[in-house]
């Protein structure tokens, strides 16, 4: 039996083969049909993603005020940036931010997860509690936060009602506190999507393994810790990175809540280069920024690259 | 003979869907059990409630003579193999034998006594430190083996350890279950789907179906006395032939075409009426070992379907279609006419109602 | 028969310890478990609830400072000064203009973008063509790039062809800007279609557009009810480009909301603030609520790399 088939699936490999050969020439007659299609994305592509970003690079080069120019001066606008306190604030600001945001949402995240992965009933109705404030704008959170934390007609004097006079719950009046209201407004907006990626990457884990780790008698706290966790990597990634990108962008919040104060405390990259191309007239000063914001962007990539990289040569050796 | 594991009454219920029913089993000490049925049966799930895993709605178990009804699965005595399995990713092979113990604190020269042992047993130790995707899926099982080895328990659970492998790798890992099983003298509870599996590993076979087991008995008895028409048509591959007739003493008339006389067949239970004889393929002799059967007929070949070692062919008699299986050497080809017989006596008959040997 | 038999026999004789499921009581670990959900819920529930009771509180109410009580006195009349009549400056038009406008972009830019991107991912899977994995790849880096850094050009960009703060203009915008994750969504969704299918539409003599249009669209369903949900939350709840590409005339309801919170003119009205705050929010909110499952799976999908 299997002699005979033999020489048939001998044949035809063969004769994809041809087919393959083949298939290129009728191909490049429908590309144009192809590339027809894409022009939008040809045309977002070159045209925004790589003209506009290479433009914003020159410009920040150049004198540009109200409109863009072609003045060369050099280092000058980074120079100044880098002396200017704004700036630097805003950098700071965005990097306390972020390893405050992303630390705890992952943390908070994993364990809203947990605790829905404990064949809860109302399951449902928690996830959709958990992750309506992410269907509202940052601006509505922004809002609404603000309201909150109104240091007299907010949290803090409700408590204050109660009895409980000396409570003082208003981080948006203080320089020092400020930032972490934004914080804990971010938070509310964006936990619950980490909840539901990590909740689909815990469903995501076979359930054998599960079986295993009761059969060897680890604790359910061990199981979700130091076997469960490691085996989500893609889900902690994709967590990751989509709250990664959120900070950087962070605009629409700031504006709605703090407007970058009090002072300069709650002030951002993101902010500080919308401000220098529509208030304060200087684009040369806002594309040096701009350009500056690209580079954790760059980095980020590089180092995807580079343990993609590690990856692909750990596979070849083993 | 002690008893090993005994399981009393046992029911579960998914809501309103009856898994398994009022079910018992005995295993007695150094057994090997399997639990054999289609997907679906219950053998997974009989397995799960012996191991702690799932919660049983009624019943009992005793594993080593104690009551475990309500034991967490670690405290039950049991190691348990898995299909896909189950190896922790992250852990060095190393790691993933010793992590039980470690979370259950015993002395380091303990669990490294017990490492060593299984390892050696399994022929691992080369691997020890390397992590599961770095092996192959036979290794993988063997690890998995392993790590119910280290536990120093009297029960094996294995939930179909081997669909995950290729044919060849089956086969090996087959015996290699076969030669543990010999060298340790541990109880067995093995599930499988693969009757190949069932068949060359058990001490007894128990086969389920819609969640009650069908027949317990060794290999032999499964094969030549099957209790119903399900386990007849089960197990054997071609499977047995059914032929419909009405019974009247030790006569099957068939569709009054054919009259087949059972002569030596041994009722336990006779009982007149629609009836069912079942004949395996490899029982009907052709050409001139048929002239040696108290049955004889001619038929005509429809079909031949060369296996290599021997032929598979397919005709009729008395309009119901007939399998049977010939040495390789006998020439055979469609529309041919050929002498078939068989002892009746080799076979077995079914009420048709209740479906039933008689 | 005879199992049943042995089996009461048996039973009869092992009729001791325990019996059936193991009894579940309330441990201390489940009650902890919905303490945490229920505290966690409390969070996330506490904003809108203040959100709603402020909205229906009148401001003398409001001053007495009872954040989380219910009104003594109910009042709708925040909700229609919020729609109809808030000011912004020295219009007081309400947010009945931002509306509009938000549905008039949402309305024209949702099926733009998504239709360019569904072509863009059928292109990228079945119709590759020299460089255009290399465009994918730009396109996946622009998923990633902040805003910040193309903004300026592109306003130089649309001024200079007149579309600058028009609606044309701010659909554009948004076609781009949904464009990295859209066609990223519908490129992994045709890549897993099986290439058979591609191939007996090649034999049946179909090309690029009756693949397309035959084959292809009929069977992207799903991925679109994803794309729309995807587009419409995040097109409706964007305020950066309306606030810049959009114009006084086009501007969305996010920035006039904004407007109307921030506005320093006049006492601050927090009870019609908190409406048009609720007003703001209700579209996506109610595209959630219906979406259900549905959007989770487009976070996701959204969040997925290449």
């Amino acid at each position: 039996m299997t002699q005979i088939a033999e020489p048939g699936e001998r044949a035809a490999p063969g004769f994809a083969g041809t087919a393959a050969e083949r298939r290129p020439r009728t191909r490049r007659k429908f590309n144009i049909q192809s590339i027809l299609g894409t022009t939008p994305m040809i045309a977002t592509a070159v045209g925004v993603f790589i003209i506009c970003i290479i433009f914003s690079i020159i410009w920040s080069f150049t004198n540009s005020k109200l409109f863009p120019n072609f003045n060369f001066i050099g280092l000058q606008q980074y120079e100044r940036l880098w002396r200017t306190d704004r700036w630097i604030i805003s950098v700071q600001n965005l990097f306390v931010f972020g390893v405050l945001s992303l630390g705890v949402s992952m943390v908070f995240g994993y364990l809203l997860a947990v605790f829905m992965d404990q064949r809860i009933k109302q399951e449902d109705l928690f996830r959709s509690i958990f992750l309506y404030p992410f269907a509202m704008s940052l601006v509505v959170t922004g809002l609404v936060w603000q309201w909150m934390f109104d240091p007299n007609l907010g949290i803090q004097s409700a408590v204050r009602q109660l009895g409980w006079t000396n409570f003082e719950f208003a981080p948006l009046v203080k320089q020092e506190t400020a930032l972490y209201g934004l914080v804990l407004g971010g938070l509310w907006n964006g936990v619950g999507v980490t909840m539901a990626i990590m909740l689909a990457g815990l469903r995501g884990v076979d359930s054998e393994i599960w079986k295993a780790a009761k059969v060897d008698g680890i604790p359910t706290w061990k199981t979700y810790l130091f076997i469960v966790l490691p085996m989500m990597k893609g889900a902690i990634a994709t967590a990751f990175i989509l709250q990664c990108t959120g900070v950087v962008k962070v605009f629409d919040i700031v504006i709605a809540m703090t407007q970058g104060g009090p002072g300069v405390s709650t002030q951002m990259p993101a902010v500080y280069v919308i401000q220098h191309i529509t208030d304060r007239v200087n684009v040369g000063q806002g594309m040096a920024a701009a350009t500056m914001m690209l580079v954790p962007v760059m980095v980020l990539i590089a180092v995807q690259y580079l343990l993609r990289w590690n990856a692909n040569r750990k596979a070849g050796r083993a | 003979m002690t008893t090993s594991v005994s399981i009393k009454d046992l029911s579960l219920n998914f809501g309103n869907v009856k898994v398994l029913e009022s079910l018992d089993l005995e295993v007695a000490q150094g057994e090997f059990i399997v639990l054999l049925g289609p997907s679906g049966c219950g053998k997974s799930t009989l397995l799960n409630c012996i191991a702690g895993l799932l919660d049983v709605s009624d019943g009992q178990i005793f594993i080593s003579g104690k009551n475990v009804t309500w034991d967490e699965p670690k405290d039950r005595g049991i190691g348990m193999v898995f299909q896909s399995y189950a190896l922790y990713p992250q852990m060095t092979v190393e790691k993933n034998l010793s992590f039980g113990l470690r979370v259950a604190r015993m002395p380091k020269a303990e669990i490294e006594a017990r490492v060593k042992r299984a390892s050696e047993i399994l022929q691992i130790e080369p691997l020890l430190q390397r992590k599961p995707v770095e092996l192959s899926g036979g290794q993988r099982q063997r690890v998995a083996i392993g790590r119910a080895l280290v536990r120093d328990v009297d029960v094996f659970l294995f939930d179909e350890p081997l669909s995950n492998l290729d044919a060849k790798l089956r086969n090996d890992l087959r015996i290699e279950i076969k030669r543990l099983h010999a060298r340790l003298k541990n109880t067995m509870i093995y599930v499988t789907h693969d009757q190949i599996e069932a068949m060359t590993l058990a001490d007894r076979i128990a086969i389920m179906k819609n969640g009650v087991i069908q027949q317990l008995a060794d290999p032999h008895t499964i094969y030549n006395k099957p209790v119903n028409l399900f386990v007849a048509g089960f197990i054997g591959s071609p499977s047995m032939n059914f032929i419909k007739g009405d019974l009247s003493g030790t006569t099957l008339s068939v569709d009054g075409q054919a009259n087949i006389p059972l002569g030596n067949y041994q009722f336990a239970n006779q009982t007149n009426g629609a009836s069912i004889l079942g004949i395996r393929p490899e029982h009907i002799a052709v050409g001139e070992e048929a002239k040696k059967m108290p049955v004889q007929m001619e038929s005509e070949i429809e079909i031949v379907e060369p296996m290599g070692a021997d032929t598979v062919a397919w005709t009729k008699i008395a309009g119901q279609s007939l399998t049977f299986r010939a040495a390789a050497e006998v020439h055979l080809e469609p529309g041919q006419k050929v002498l078939i017989g068989f002892d009746p006596g080799r076979g077995s008959v079914f009420n048709a109602a209740s479906g039933n040997r008689i | 028969m005879t199992t049943e038999a042995i089996s009461s026999g048996l039973s009869a004789g092992a009729l001791s310890g325990p019996r059936g499921p193991k009894p579940k009581s309330l441990t201390i670990g489940r009650i902890g478990v919905y303490a945490f959900l229920i505290l966690s819920a409390l969070f996330f529930l506490m904003p809108l609830w203040v959100m709603i009771v402020t909205s229906l509180k009148t401001m003398p109410e409001i001053r007495e400072g009872h954040l989380f009580n219910w009104p003594a006195l109910l009042t709708f009349d925040p909700w229609l000064k919020a729609w109809d009549t808030a000011c912004t400056g020295r219009d007081c038009n309400g947010l009945k203009p931002g509306f509009w406008n938000s549905v008039k972009i949402t309305a024209l830019s949702v099926p733009v973008s998504i239709v360019i991107a569904m072509i863009n991912g059928y292109a990228l899977s079945f119709w590759k063509y020299k460089g255009s994995e290399f465009l994918f790849g730009v396109l996946v880096f622009g998923a990633f790039v902040p805003y910040q850094v193309v903004i300026y050009p592109l306003i130089i960009g649309l001024s200079k062809v007149g579309l600058f703060a028009t609606l044309p203009g701010i659909v554009i915008v948004h076609t781009i800007f949904g464009m990295p994750i859209l066609t990223l969504l519908y490129r992994n969704f045709f890549a897993s279609l099986p290439i058979e299918l591609f191939k007996a539409g090649r034999v049946d003599g179909a090309g690029f557009w009756g693949i397309f249009f035959r084959i292809m669209l009929p069977m992207s369903v799903p991925i679109t009810i994803v794309a729309i949900i995807l587009q419409v939350t995040g097109i409706w709840n964007d305020f950066l480009f309306g606030t810049v590409f959009a114009g006084r005339e086009n501007m969305p309801m996010t920035v006039q909301l904004n407007n109307i919170v921030t506005t320093t003119t006049g006492i601050r009205e927090y009870n019609v603030n908190m409406a048009a705050t609720i007003l703001t929010a209700a579209v996506p909110l109610v595209v959630y609520f219906i979406s259900g499952k549905w959007f989770v799976r487009g976070i996701a999908a959204g969040a997925v790399k290449g």
